[in-house]
């Protein structure tokens, strides 16, 4: 594992109570990367990004962000390291009482002593970024799902983190709207210099725009690759994925009994 | 049928455990707020604004029902004290019932509804929307930020609304018994002057009122707080937090008054 990673994800473990939700992840991430993880509803990708901010402990193994093991930061220090964090939830999750200068503004607010005019400024610049400055009196109820994202994004960036966690930045978005999202997070990563993962379900429009990608599956690294790389892989698994195909090592039937025996005709003839 | 009588005790078992669990993780939060009040007292713009909505938003209704309270008090007890040829008493037993009693008690029920429900919905609303989680991600304590300003306001505004509940009781009670029926005016204010202690009505009225505002706003962000994500969770939240609410209020109320009016000479 190299040095210059942002994260290191070292053997990590997770369960809720008695079932297992990762077993043994190992990732590397790097400053300036966009990274996405990918995986079927449940593979724990969301949990994984819990693990990343501190908001729960795994059960065994580690996760190092900028060489301090997040699980063992007490509570303050964690909220400190989080102020190099930026989180954007599926669906913005901007604070519905607030303008959205004021969502951004939020907070520099709360974290700094910056004079009000300066504060301006920021948010501004911060929203001109997602090409919403015209819109920063409206309320979060005036937005359409992708202005609500492109704000989250900006309130995310106000203080110019080290990484930014996407938690399904895609999802219910109109193409054009998920084409700017994706866009944006590309040249925000690149123009602030910081790590950007993106979870999420979106395959053919995360690939235009990651630099690598780990696919999550019952709770381990299933594959791994650049996009080139995923996109030629014939492992069963990622060509599944990559191509959405009903059937294979992702089942199109939850287990169950024989079909005869839940419809009761075994042993009689059809 | 024993079966049956083993799952209902079973069940009154589950329950009684389940709402321990709830008082204790209630009373635990309630000193989590305690403690990560300083936010909120030294950045009082964000308390001043909770009790704009909490507060100033619930006057109309507070008004409102003490006036109709207090007029129907002045009928009523007129009505009774006419038979014993004291009505001129009236103003005495409006002013005693609503400072002692309906005052605080009423108001604080409808302030369980009007902004205790209101205060559940609106934190339930924002873990439901990941609006918590998104302040916790920016290493913003949501208790500090959300949940105390909110509490503190709740504390604050609910001796103000009963004190003015029974103002408007009174001057209900003066609309009825002296503009109305046209009882001695002199006397239905003389006799309440002489008749209602400061310390001991005016002040264990306003105490009641501190302890049914700790409590309502301590159920209402909890509740809010602890509701499920779901549109189901927070409709249970807040019709969860209207009942306890009622049910701790008039107990409450008991418990106080057994204490505060036990001497009655």
């Amino acid at each position: 594992m190299s040095s210059d990673a942002l994260i290191e994800i070292n053997n990590l473990n997770f369960s809720y109570g008695a079932r297992p939700i990762l077993k043994g992840i190992n990732m590397s991430m790097h400053r300036g990367k966009v990274i996405a993880i990918m995986g079927g509803s449940g593979s724990g990708k969301t949990t994984l990004l819990r693990l990343i901010s501190g908001a729960v402990k795994p059960s065994a193994g580690y996760v190092k962000f900028d060489n301090q093991v997040i699980h063992e930061l007490k509570r303050d220090e964690l909220f400190k390291l989080r102020r190099k964090m930026g989180m954007q939830f599926q669906f913005g999750a901007l604070f519905t009482d607030l303008s959205v200068f004021d969502n951004v503004a939020f907070q520099i607010r709360e974290h700094t002593d910056l004079p009000e005019p300066m504060i301006r400024d920021l948010v501004l610049m911060k929203l001109h970024a997602v090409g919403l400055r015209g819109a920063h009196e409206l309320m979060p109820g005036e937005l359409s799902g992708g202005m609500a994202r492109r704000v989250a994004l900006a309130r995310s960036i106000a203080l110019d983190p080290a990484l930014i966690m996407y938690d399904e930045p895609f999802t219910g978005l109109d193409p054009i709207s998920l084409s700017v999202i994706g866009s944006l997070i590309r040249r925000l990563t690149n123009a602030l210099g910081m790590t950007s993962i993106i979870v999420t379900h979106d395959v053919q429009e995360s690939l235009k725009i990651v630099d690598y990608v780990y696919f999550v599956a019952d709770g381990v690294i299933a594959a791994e690759g650049t996009p080139q790389e995923v996109r030629e892989s014939v492992k069963p698994f990622v060509h599944q994925f990559v191509h959405g195909k009903e059937d294979g090592p992702v089942h199109f039937h939850y287990p169950a009994n024989a079909y005869q025996t839940d419809l009761n005709l075994e042993g009689k003839l059809v | 049928m024993f079966k049956r009588l083993t799952s209902s005790i079973q069940s009154i078992g589950h329950g009684f455990i389940e709402y321990t669990w709830q008082f204790g993780f209630a009373c635990r939060f309630f000193i989590l707020i305690l403690l990560k009040s300083a936010v909120s007292l030294r950045r009082f713009g964000l308390v001043m604004r909770e009790l704009y909505f909490v507060g100033v938003m619930s006057l109309i209704i507070i008004l409102v029902s003490g006036l109709f309270v207090g007029m129907v008090l002045g009928l009523q007890g007129y009505e009774t004290l006419q038979k014993f040829g004291s009505e001129t008493a009236v103003g005495t037993l409006v002013a005693l019932s609503l400072v002692r009693e309906l005052g605080p008690v009423v108001a604080a029920l409808l302030f369980a509804s009007r902004a205790g429900s209101a205060i559940t919905a609106e934190i339930g609303l924002m873990k439901a929307t990941e609006q918590l989680a998104a302040m916790g991600m920016m290493a913003v304590d949501p208790i500090a930020r959300i949940v105390a300003p909110r509490f503190w306001a709740g504390v604050i505004s609910m001796p103000f609304l009963a004190a003015m509940f029974s103002v408007m009781g009174v001057f209900g009670g003066y609309l009825v018994t002296v503009v109305y029926i046209g009882v001695d005016a002199g006397s239905f204010w003389s006799q309440m002057q002489s008749n209602v202690d400061f310390h001991y009505d005016i002040v264990n009225g306003f105490i009641k009122s501190c302890f049914f505002g700790v409590a309502v706003a301590t159920i209402a962000v909890f509740q809010g707080y602890d509701a499920a994500p779901t549109a189901e969770g927070v409709s249970r939240a807040t019709t969860r937090t209207v009942v306890t609410s009622a049910l701790v209020i008039l107990g409450l109320d008991f418990i106080l008054t057994a204490f505060m009016f036990r001497g009655v000479s």
